[in-house]
This record gives C-alpha cells, sequence and structure tokens, in this order.
C-alpha cells in the first residue's frame, strides 16, 4: 500500500508504529475502499461515465455539480469545487475530462489536505482525551476503538464513563473496557464532571497514559446541556493544568449538512480540536468532509469504516480522494 | 438549518412581492432558491427535483385569486405540496390484530431505535391502557440489551430478559410465544442496527419478520441524515415491508431533509417524531406543521402547545384579571412574565417558532432579548425591595444605585429596564381598555412589515 510506506518514516502517524502490521495496514487500505464503495457507487459511476464523455461542456459540469452534492459536500463546497475547476479549465486550457478528473482530484486533496493532522498522544501524562458528539453517533463505540489504537501503541489507557445519562452507557463502556482489558471509572449516576475528575485522579495515580473520556450524547440545541459539557471541560483543566490535551467530537458520516453546525457549535461550547468520522462504511457520504473543509477547518483525527475493533483509521486525504473518485487512468 | 430555509424562502417572496405578476423568469429565480435551500436542509436530490417539478407545474397553471400576491399564490402551492409530499393528515399505530400486536423495529446504528421504543410503550400504555411488551434481540452492540431495560422500566412497561448468547429468532419466538401466554396488547421487537448493504444482518432481519409476522414494522430513522436517507429508505422499504417511519432527533436543528426523502422513497407515512431524551418525548408527527414551519409561516400552533405546557394556568388567570383591571400590573408581574418565558424555552426557541419575518424583525427590534438579557432583567428585580416592586414609581436615583450595585450592573440597565416596563405597562392599560382590537391596531403600526 503506498499508504503504508509513507506513513511510516512520518513519526507522527500513530497508527503504524509497530512495524508488524503491514498486513493489516494492507488490509485497511482495502477495507477504506471497501468502506467507501458505495460513496464510490454513487460518485464514480457517474464519474466514470461523466470523465468518459468527449469534451468540457456546461452539462458536464452540472452534472459534476449534482453529483457531489449527492455525495453531502453540500452547496457551499460545491460551488467552492466548481468555480475552482472552471478556473483551472481555463488557466490550463483543459480540454479533455480525463483532464479535468485530476484537477478536481487536486482541488479535492487541496481541500482535504489540510484537515490531515494524526492525533499525536504524547507530551503529557496522563494524555486527556475528551469525546462528544450528538446521540447516535457512536461515541462509546469510538472510544473502545480508540482504547484499541492506543493500546497498539504501547499505550496504557484508562476510560471514564462520562455518560451518565443514557440508560446503559455505563454497561455498555464497562463492556468495552473488558473486551480491551481496560480500567473503566464509573460512578452511580451522579455528576459526569465528577466522573471524569475521577478518572484523571486514578490515571495519575496509577501512572496511565491516555484517560478517555466519554460523555453523553447531545444536540447542540439543548442549550442546558451544552453547558453541562463546557462545565466538564472546565472540571477537566482543573483536574489536569494542561488538559484535556484533545476534545474529539464524533460526527457521524450519515449526517447530512448538519455535521457542519454541529462542528460550529461544539466548537464554540467546548474548543474541538479534532474529528472522528464515523459509520464512513456504507455510506453514500464522506462528502461532508469537504463541507467542513470549506466552513469550519478541524483535524479529522481518525474515520471509522466497519464495526470491528481495529477498524478504526487515521485519515489520509490522497487516500480519501483517491477511494472517493476511483482510480486515474 | 430549517431556519435558513424558512429565511432564505422568505426573502425570495418578498423579492416576489414587488413584482406585479407571475413571469417564467421570477418563477425560476423562486424555484431556484427553494432548490437550494431545500439542498441544504440535506433533502435529497431526486427528491428535490421531483418536488421542485411538481410545484412549477401546479404553479404555473395557477390562478391568482382575489387579494392574494402572486407570490403568496406560489407560496400556498409551495405549501400544499410541501405538506402532500410529507404525507397528509397524520396517522396512528395500527393494532387491528389478534393480540399480541407485533410491532418490529428496524433501523441504522444510533437511529434511537432502543430509546424510541419505550417511548412509543410508554405512549401505548399511558395513551391507549395497552399491556406492552418490549425484546431486544440485539446481541452484537455491548449492553443493548440492558439499555432497553433499564428504558423499559423507567417508562413502566414489561421487559423479556434476553442475553447476548441468543440466536435472535430464538429470542423472537420466546418473546412472542410469553406474550401469547401471559396475554400481551403488544409486544415491542427491538433490532440492531444495520446498515442497508450488510446483507447478512439484513437477511436476518428478513427472517426475524417472517418468523414474527409484524403488524407495524417501523423504520426508525434520524431526522439529521444527510443525502444518503434516501438510498437507505429504499434498501430498508425493498428488503422489508414497511408500514410506518419515525423521524428521530428532531429537537436539534437540522429538521427538514430527511423527512421529506424518506417519505418521498418509502411511501410510507411518518407516524411519530422523536424530540428530546426524556421518554415523554414523542409526539405525533403534523405535516402541516412542518411545512408551514418549512415556508417561514412559523410553527403557531407549536408555540401555543408549548405555551399551555409551560404556563401556570392559575397565574395565567390571575394575571388576566389583574390586566382586566386595568392597574395593579407591578414589576411582580413583569417577573413573573419573563419568568413564563423562560419556562417556554427561552426566547429563542419562541423565536424559532415565529415566522420567518416576525422573528427577523424581533431580532432587530427587540434584539436585547436574547436570554441572557431576560437573566440580567431577572437579577435586576430581584435587587428590589418588595416594596419597590409594587410600586416602582418611588425608585428615584438613590434606589437605583443600590439596586445597580446589588445586580451588580450599571445604572443605565436599571433605568432601561424601568423604561421597558412602563412600555409594557401602557400597553396593559390600552388593552384593558380598547381590548385586544385596539391593541392588535396599536401593534400593526409598530411592525412595519405586517398587513
Amino acid at each position: 500500500m503506498f499508504g503504508f510506506l509513507k506513513t511510516k518514516d512520518d513519526p507522527a502517524a500513530p497508527a503504524t508504529t509497530s512495524p508488524a502490521t503491514p498486513a493489516p495496514r494492507a488490509s485497511w487500505g482495502e477495507r477504506l475502499k471497501a468502506g467507501l464503495s458505495r460513496t464510490r457507487a454513487t460518485l464514480n459511476t457517474p464519474l466514470t461515465e461523466l470523465f468518459s464523455r468527449a469534451k468540457i461542456d456546461d452539462e458536464l459540469l452540472e452534472d459534476l455539480e449534482t453529483t457531489l452534492l449527492m455525495a453531502d459536500c453540500g452547496v457551499e463546497a460545491t460551488h467552492w469545487l466548481l468555480d475552482e475547476l472552471k478556473a483551472t479549465v481555463k488557466k490550463d486550457k483543459l480540454e479533455t475530462p480525463a483532464q479535468l478528473r485530476s484537477a478536481l482530484a487536486k482541488g479535492l486533496q487541496t481541500l482535504l489536505a489540510p484537515l490531515e493532522q494524526p492525533l499525536d498522544a504524547s507530551g503529557h501524562q496522563p494524555f486527556v482525551i475528551m469525546i462528544a458528539g450528538v446521540n447516535g453517533a457512536g461515541k462509546t463505540t469510538s472510544i473502545g476503538k480508540l482504547a484499541k489504537h492506543f493500546q497498539s501503541q504501547g499505550k496504557s489507557v484508562l476510560l471514564a464513563a462520562g455518560d451518565t445519562f443514557r440508560a446503559a452507557a455505563r454497561e455498555q463502556l464497562t463492556a468495552w473496557g473488558e473486551r480491551n482489558g481496560v480500567t473503566v471509572i464509573a460512578q452511580e449516576s451522579g455528576d459526569p464532571a465528577a466522573v471524569v475528575f475521577d478518572a484523571i485522579n486514578a490515571a495519575r495515580a496509577r501512572n496511565i497514559d491516555v484517560v478517555l473520556a466519554d460523555t453523553a450524547g447531545r444536540l447542540p440545541t439543548q442549550l442546558h446541556l451544552m453547558e453541562e459539557i463546557a462545565k466538564i471541560r472546565r472540571v477537566i483543566q482543573k483536574a489536569h493544568d494542561t488538559g484535556p490535551h484533545e476534545v474529539l467530537l464524533v460526527l457521524d458520516a450519515n449526517i447530512g449538512q448538519n455535521a457542519v453546525q454541529q462542528v460550529k457549535a461544539f466548537d464554540k461550547a467546548i474548543g474541538v480540536t479534532g474529528l472522528v468520522i464515523t459509520k464512513l462504511d456504507g455510506t453514500a457520504k464522506g462528502g461532508v468532509l469537504a463541507a467542513i473543509a470549506r466552513q469550519c477547518p478541524k483535524p479529522v483525527r481518525f474515520i471509522g469504516v466497519g464495526e470491528g475493533i481495529d477498524d478504526l483509521q487515521t485519515f489520509r486525504a490522497d487516500e480519501f480522494v483517491e477511494a472517493l473518485l476511483g482510480p486515474s487512468w | 438549518m430549517l431556519d435558513n430555509l424558512t429565511q432564505r424562502l422568505g426573502r425570495v417572496v418578498k423579492n416576489l412581492r414587488g413584482q406585479a405578476r407571475l413571469t417564467d423568469d421570477n418563477i425560476s429565480d423562486m424555484l431556484r432558491e427553494v432548490r437550494m435551500a431545500l439542498l441544504e436542509a440535506d433533502v435529497a436530490l431526486p427528491v428535490v427535483k421531483d418536488f421542485i417539478a411538481r410545484v412549477k407545474e401546479k404553479a404555473l397553471g395557477q390562478e391568482v385569486i382575489g387579494s392574494l400576491t402572486p407570490g403568496q399564490a406560489l407560496v400556498g402551492v409551495v405549501h400544499r405540496e410541501l405538506t402532500e409530499l410529507m404525507g397528509g393528515a397524520s396517522v396512528g399505530l395500527n393494532l387491528a390484530t389478534q393480540p399480541p400486536a407485533v410491532i418490529l423495529m428496524s433501523g441504522l446504528q444510533g437511529a434511537g431505535k432502543t430509546t424510541t421504543t419505550a417511548k412509543l410503550g410508554k405512549w401505548l400504555k399511558e395513551r391507549q391502557k395497552k399491556k406492552v411488551l418490549t425484546v431486544s434481540v440485539d446481541v452484537y452492540r455491548p449492553a443493548a440489551i440492558e439499555q432497553l431495560k433499564a428504558v423499559s422500566a423507567q417508562a413502566g412497561i414489561d421487559f423479556f430478559p434476553s442475553s447476548a448468547g441468543q440466536k435472535p429468532s430464538d429470542i423472537a419466538a420466546a418473546a412472542l410465544d410469553h406474550a401469547k401466554r401471559h396475554y400481551y396488547d403488544v409486544i415491542f421487537v427491538d433490532t440492531a442496527g444495520r446498515l442497508a448493504i450488510d446483507e447478512a444482518m439484513m437477511a436476518e432481519i428478513k427472517d426475524l419478520h417472517a418468523l414474527l409476522k409484524p403488524i407495524e414494522t417501523l423504520f426508525v430513522v434520524d431526522a439529521m441524515l444527510g443525502q444518503d436517507a434516501v438510498n437507505t429508505a429504499k434498501a430498508f422499504n425493498e428488503a422489508l415491508p414497511l408500514t410506518g417511519v419515525i423521524l428521530t432527533k428532531l429537537d436539534g436543528d437540522s429538521r427538514g431533509g430527511a423527512a421529506l426523502s424518506v417519505r418521498h422513497v418509502t411511501g410510507k407515512p411518518i407516524k411519530f417524531a422523536g424530540v428530546g431524551e426524556k421518554l415523554t418525548g414523542l409526539e405525533e408527527f403534523h405535516p402541516e406543521r412542518m411545512a408551514s414551519r418549512i415556508l417561514g409561516m412559523g410553527d403557531i400552533l407549536g408555540l401555543v402547545e408549548d405555551a399551555q405546557r409551560g404556563v401556570d394556568q392559575d397565574k395565567a388567570q390571575e394575571f388576566v384579571k389583574k390586566m382586566k383591571s386595568g392597574k395593579g400590573f407591578d414589576l411582580n408581574d413583569f417577573k413573573d412574565q419573563i419568568g413564563q418565558m423562560k419556562k417556554m424555552g427561552g426566547m429563542a426557541a419562541m423565536l424559532d417558532k415565529l415566522p420567518a419575518q416576525f422573528s427577523a424583525m424581533a431580532q432587530k427590534a427587540g434584539g436585547g432579548m436574547e436570554d441572557k438579557t431576560v437573566r440580567r432583567l431577572e437579577g435586576i428585580i430581584n435587587s428590589m425591595t418588595p416594596g419597590e416592586r409594587s410600586k416602582p414609581e418611588i425608585i428615584k436615583a438613590n434606589r437605583k444605585r443600590r439596586i445597580a450595585t446589588g445586580a451588580g450592573v450599571s445604572v443605565q440597565e436599571v433605568n432601561r429596564l424601568l423604561n421597558q416596563f412602563e412600555q409594557t405597562q401602557k400597553m396593559m392599560k390600552q388593552f384593558s381598555k380598547g381590548g385586544m382590537q385596539k391593541m392588535m391596531r396599536g401593534m400593526k403600526g409598530m411592525l412595519p412589515g405586517m398587513r
């Protein structure tokens, strides 16, 4: 895999620290491709057809607009991409649709490249990561996967069951913890901020490297819950001077343009430092990343491409675009 | 994002208002805006195209009658079409079968199936006095069964225990048998979330359906879903004979798109809407209201309902009496009013439900009345003595200084509050003298956009 070779000499990329993982790494590229196959099916089939046309004309551009909109890129990002594309066509005197394809790939990459910033969970101990998101985005599942990810890097992990609201959320996290052999700090109901505070102190006492703090899902319109999560962040600061070291917002890739709204709202409340995109398998999407890149860029730390515990991967713009547009000819 | 849609259409209609009649040109302008707005609200593109075509066809044949402006006529068409697209009148659950009536819940991961199951169970138990059993066949996600158990207990309905080691079909058969022998009216089968492209999982739910022969097969869908809603809904609809759709997370700020798309693709009615995480957060879906909301006519009905829920009836009656007598409206009442407003979800929530023109205007005119300001007003009133509250006219410079220090604000702000209060008082007096009509006329003068 091209990605494997590239990331290996990049010490900042956490996913590939273990040299014994070429096989899963290769399969991840495949998995991502398989996962994004639906995106490709919607994007690519028409795209292949589009780019095999004889010439670049208005009709082609309009169909391209349609296709991008269908992939959830959003009106704003789509228009931006098309404007860029038109400018390139004029400037470089592109003639064949095949050239247009590479121009589009380039445009998408320019757009998404700034989002490609893997998470470096060293430099602080414990490294406190706070997880937030709307209901059903996949926060707790992602935490399980993240725990596994950090463990594979040889780091010790502790989970804080900060979702004290939803029924059985604590049990769900405990179950994940058992599967990973990870301690879970939980309390009978109570204040989520208190659970997280406890967890950070416990982590310090036990010399743990990474603390993953779960929070209850909330919609940005529930103002009191947004205040509650802001409080959790303040309490983390109290428990750890430099924390939280990472505030991850978990986004469901199936969500449409509201994703942008969510990023903005959570950023306002808790200062989001990174995104986790879940459920990228079996969705026609991923396009919403373009909208996010345009309107409120945040680094995409991980993407979830399956239900397995290993199906959480670092985001790479070039692979993503490649998977989205299909191979170049 | 629905607000965007509302504002957008509001703007276009405003533009249209200046025009003498509808031409092909200005109608296409409006339709383009509608298209963009719908796309931004995550309505799937094929659905948008269909919709626009329908509206255009209807609108061009439409006669502009009587006092209606062409713009209003067009909005009328769009509104009717939206309502129709989302399913006409609202329909409840069909339980007309030999008990137990089996209800199968299906949907993507994280759509809200389990929460909705408990909400529906509670609803049936309380509104229709049904004996309800729930069972989870989600043997995949950790603690999914515990979650249903916990929410069932909260809802006060019975739960049939299952464990992750069992096969879904075995659990379902055992639960059905249990329900039959214990004379349950309704049994909810909560399934694991699955992607429509996961063939093995789709086959599993098909088998479950064949085994249970449910009278209702409900598709639970997140209202925030994007363009993919169309594909997901199509796939589920093809795999299962769905009987209805439940829209969840409607209390978020992205309420439009998925409803339109799913309804259009499946052709199945949207039966309920989930609002909020509490088990009471279930509403019957009202297509007309949704359409009104989208078009910027505001969810006035919803506002009225909110008001009824939030307002203390006794207090309200007392207040009306006071107003009728024309005197005695003092700062205590003013504070009560502010409190009631807060109970109704705050200024922001209320503005949200007002028609687009009004909310834009209210924001401009009343602007200062944000929730924060409201809290500050309350703080100022709280810093007054009971005497001052009932007789605001005694508040002079010295008292103002004390109140300002007490509330941690400047004297100007105390003055502003007193001015505001005086205005309200004046309005109340007017009301008691001339009644509602006169007041409305007065308001019309104040709000230039109203006709």
